[in-house]
């Protein structure tokens, strides 16, 4: 994260950014306070009257599993961090149901207890994180801890008495399968309130797309934990053991599956500059231009999804200039005719859509010059978004001078026909605070 | 698939490649079926409950309470597993986890039990299975789940609900049986192939996938079978649904990665296609590059990382060469020195656009290094002999080969046998006479399929008049 130290921020702005620190600060100082309560009421029960009924190598059973899930963090797309396997076995810990003649020692096993042995596991899992000189995870951390603490106050306190009366497995399964929900939820809204935070979503879109990447992998760890639950209950800790193969292969099909993502997002920010090396347009150009456009995107409040069509349409928008026997002068699209602009955009379009599997894309490259308003069909908004983007960019360039920038957004203004004016004003704020905006 | 060529399914992991079965693996598929009918003959479906102190105390009954029922909901695990299959790396190899049914049905039920689950291969819900693949995997999977059943009564004695307080022992026991499914598994399958080996596509689709994963997969889905077999007690057949739910999320998200692999191909492919439509004559050049440099790879034993790289590399070889001004390519005289120092400089201009995708470092090397000689005559740096990396020299030789066997605008397309001759001319001085050599094997087996005749150039294309991949006429320079 680069803050604006180079420019004065304006005031509203920096009424933003404190609001972003301080939403991850009240999540640490949260999830620190928790642990500190934790600790501190751990060890009263533990010298008190718990003394000789903590199983403690049910503790370190848990414990264990969870730094060992928290050793083996997953990268999901979009820069994101997940601990599946932790928050299996934590889960799986707070959860765990106390038969009277089953194999595990711990009558009472009280919620404070789990949130220690979990903030224990998982700080122990870090450590080697932060030895090799990566980044702590401690926000995500943090939000998996609140998520786990909150299952394990309601279980503990709530539910478990009757349930241990009860004693029918449906019941169980129903109980857990709705805590197991919650927890995730928890989980889920807050990497959503930072996400929104850090990239400047709107909190709904983030929310959204928030839910919609981590539906399976979510719905991996619940099953999981169902099946930790009741079959420690059966066998006892070794059978976590057990678990590790099936939840590495779960983990390896998806670390591929981002890492797959990672590299096509990659290879298409490498091969976009095909046309700078060719000297069609200048250097950093659709690299610029993908960035205000991505940010444009989000302010306007499009979901991850378009925002990756519009992130690969706004690198490869000048694909089709490749077909062109002579670059155009600085590779300024905005300089020519539209009939040429039109050319240009259809086959850039043509060669996408050879893909295959980039339909909405080349769509998007297709109608990139056509007109915000009076033009049939409309142009959709992601067109009108890299047709800003673009002009502003063949008129700004890389310089950063404010005048220059202000200069461009009004002699667009000036034009609500060619841009769309809320395109234009989302693009005034973007253009005045620079934040990175990556996929 | 064809008619005419056979699936034969690894269901464990549930690799599936298409085969097409010779002489010898006909023979070879009936001694499994009769190897599988034997010893099912010896197997008793249920393994009968030993009788309470049997000189061993503590052990308790835990038989199933009702075994038929248990071994329906096992069968029909099986057959959900192995219908629903996701590809893993690559087209041919599919995957599925049906041998966490199998065990289960081993701890659970015993030996005889895991062999009429592993014969629900037979009836497989797949459709495009033919007689002898039915027959074959049902047969594989009956003998894998009969072993990997004794392997498990032979150290634990004992079949039915794990009980708490055994636990050491059963894992033990499980881990050799799931072994010895794996061993059985894929020893079946390796004899298979190994009869097929003359089969050319056979062997040009074995390493693409990677054996280590497939292994690890298979014991990792494996251990499954025993939490089946832990949750039964509780959960009875609800057990198997809730293990399929992680299952399947694994499935999903090795569909998506097969699905984004094949999008990033795809869009590979139609960028480099962008890239050529600048030189009407040279269209296809890099797909084709990229054919023939997978083909030495996978004849000298590439990893199928590196083969994969190696793809992508000779796919990308010549993007440089939009940095090479046009006029300069379209000329028809001989070249002053600066404009052979721009031709020169493409492979640079190459690694300048690909050096921040994350490719694997020799990639990067075969893209700078392809127009070196094994003289030390080429370019860029001058490279001689084995200083030239690996991928660069598998490239130049592709690359050299393509150039050849297309047409020019001042020449008609060489034959295939005119321009191994040539190849081999340049062995030693141009090309590393060792990828000369596997190239020409790796033609002879696999073939070579040539750009049909140029039409006539349309108006946007731009038309190389001297190529610089040519070795039969080599750049004329301007010697001042």
């Amino acid at each position: 994260m680069t803050s604006p130290r180079t420019r004065r921020p304006e005031p509203d702005r920096l009424a933003y950014w404190q609001a972003m620190d301080s939403g991850r600060l009240l999540l640490m100082g949260a999830a620190a306070m928790l642990v500190t309560a934790s600790f501190a009421v751990s060890g009263v029960l533990i010298h008190g009257h718990l003394q000789s009924q903590v199983d403690w190598h049910a503790a370190f059973a848990f414990g264990g599993f969870v730094a060992f899930g928290e050793l083996l963090r997953l990268a999901l797309p979009g820069g994101r961090e997940a601990a599946p396997i932790a928050m299996v076995g934590a889960m799986s810990y707070a959860l765990l149901l106390n038969e009277p003649n089953g194999p595990l020692n711990n009558p009472k096993l009280p919620a404070v207890l789990v949130v220690a042995v979990c903030a224990v596991g998982m700080t122990v899992g870090a450590l080697p994180h932060i030895a090799a000189g990566r980044p702590a995870g401690l926000t995500g951390m943090c939000s998996r801890l609140v998520a786990v603490a909150g299952v394990a106050f309601i279980f503990r306190s709530v539910v478990v008495g009757f349930l241990l009366k009860n004693g029918m497995w449906e019941l169980e399964l129903a109980v857990m399968a709705v805590l197991i929900f919650f927890g995730w939820l928890i989980d889920t809204v807050i990497g959503a309130l930072i996400r929104a935070d850090d990239v400047g979503a709107l909190f709904s879109v983030a929310l959204v797309d928030e839910m919609q990447l981590q539906w399976p992998l979510g719905l991996a760890v619940g099953a999981s934990v169902i099946i930790t639950v009741f079959s420690v209950q059966v066998l006892g800790l070794a059978v976590l053991i057990a678990f590790i193969g099936p939840l590495l292969v779960t983990q390896v099909a998806f670390r591929r599956y981002a890492g797959i993502r990672a590299t096509y997002l990659q290879t298409v920010r490498s091969l976009a500059r095909v046309t700078e090396v060719a000297g069609y347009v200048e250097a950093g150009h659709s690299r610029r231009v993908s960035r205000l456009a991505v940010s444009v995107g989000r302010g306007l409040g499009m979901a991850e999804t378009e925002l990756l069509a519009l992130e690969y349409a706004a690198l490869m928008h000048d694909i089709g200039q490749l077909s062109l026997v002579h670059p155009i002068p600085g590779g300024a699209t905005v300089l020519v005719s539209r009939a040429d602009q039109d050319r240009i955009a259809e086959l850039g379009s043509d060669v996408i859509r050879r893909a295959g599997v980039l339909d909405e894309v080349a769509e998007l490259v297709r109608c990139q010059a056509w007109p915000a308003r009076g033009h049939d069909p409309a142009p959709p908004l992601g067109s009108r978004i890299i047709r800003a983007a673009n002009a502003f960019d063949d008129m700004v360039g890389s310089s950063t001078d404010r005048d220059r920038s202000a200069v461009a957004i009004d002699r667009m203004r000036l034009d609500p026909v060619g841009y769309d004016v809320e395109v234009v004003d989302a693009l005034r704020d973007v253009a005045g605070r620079r934040v990175p905006s990556r996929l | 698939m064809t008619s005419g060529q056979l699936g034969i399914s690894r269901t464990m992991a549930g690799a599936e490649r298409e085969v097409r079965v010779s002489l010898a693996a006909r023979i070879y598929i009936g001694v499994v079926v009769v190897a599988a009918l034997a010893a099912a003959w010896r197997a008793p479906v249920f393994e009968p409950t030993p009788p309470a102190g049997r000189g061993q105390p503590g052990f308790p009954s835990t038989a199933v309470t009702h075994p038929w029922a248990a071994l329906a909901v096992l069968m029909a695990l099986f057959l959900i597993c192995d219908s629903a299959r996701a590809p893993l790396t690559s087209r041919q190899t599919k995957w599925s986890p049906s041998s966490s049914a199998t065990l289960a049905a081993a701890v659970l039920l015993g030996p005889g039990a895991a062999g009429l689950v592993g014969a629900m291969s037979l009836v497989s819900l797949r459709r495009r299975l033919q007689a002898e693949e039915r027959l074959f995997n049902g047969a594989m999977h009956a003998l894998a789940g009969i072993a990997a059943g004794s392997a498990y009564v032979a150290i634990y004695d004992h079949v039915g609900l794990p009980q708490a307080g055994h636990f050491r022992m059963i894992l033990l026991a499980f881990a050799a049986a799931a072994a010895v499914h794996v061993l059985t598994n894929h020893g079946l399958l390796w004899g298979i192939y190994r009869l097929n080996r003359a089969n050319p596509v056979l062997r040009a689709e074995m390493p693409e996938s990677s054996l280590a994963l497939l292994l690890a997969s298979d014991l990792g889905y494996a251990s499954l079978g025993l939490v089946i077999a832990a949750l039964w007690a509780h959960l009875e057949w609800f057990a198997a649904v809730i293990v399929l739910v992680p299952l399947f999320v694994a499935r999903w998200a090795m569909a998506q990665f097969a699905g984004e692999q094949r999008a990033y191909t795809a869009t590979m492919n139609a960028l480099c296609q962008a890239v050529e439509t600048k030189d009407y004559y040279t269209r296809g050049h890099g797909d084709r590059v990229s054919r023939g440099a997978v083909m030495i790879a996978r004849q000298i034993g590439m990893s199928s990382a590196r083969t994969d790289a190696i793809r992508f590399a000779g796919m990308l070889h010549d993007v440089g060469k939009l940095g090479v001004p046009t006029q300069v390519l379209q000329k028809t005289g001989p070249l002053t020195e600066d404009e052979f120092a721009a031709i020169q400089l493409h492979p640079m201009r190459g690694l300048e656009i690909v050096r921040e995708i994350g490719f694997l470092y020799e990639a990067l090397n075969g893209i700078m290094h392809h127009h070196e000689r094994i003289d030390g005559r080429g370019y860029p740096m001058g490279l001689a002999g084995h200083e030239i990396p690996e991928f660069a020299r598998v490239i130049a030789v592709a690359d050299a080969f393509d150039s050849m066997t297309s047409t020019r605008s001042y020449r008609e397309a060489k034959s295939i046998d005119q321009a191994i001759i040539e190849l081999r001319r340049g062995a030693g001085t141009q090309f590393d006479p060792l990828i000369v050599q596997a190239f020409v094997a790796a033609l002879a087996q696999v073939g070579w399929e040539r750009p049909g005749p140029a039409g006539a150039p349309i108006d946007l294309a731009t038309v190389t008049v001297q190529d610089h991949d040519d070795p039969t006429a080599p750049l004329q320079v301007v010697v001042p």
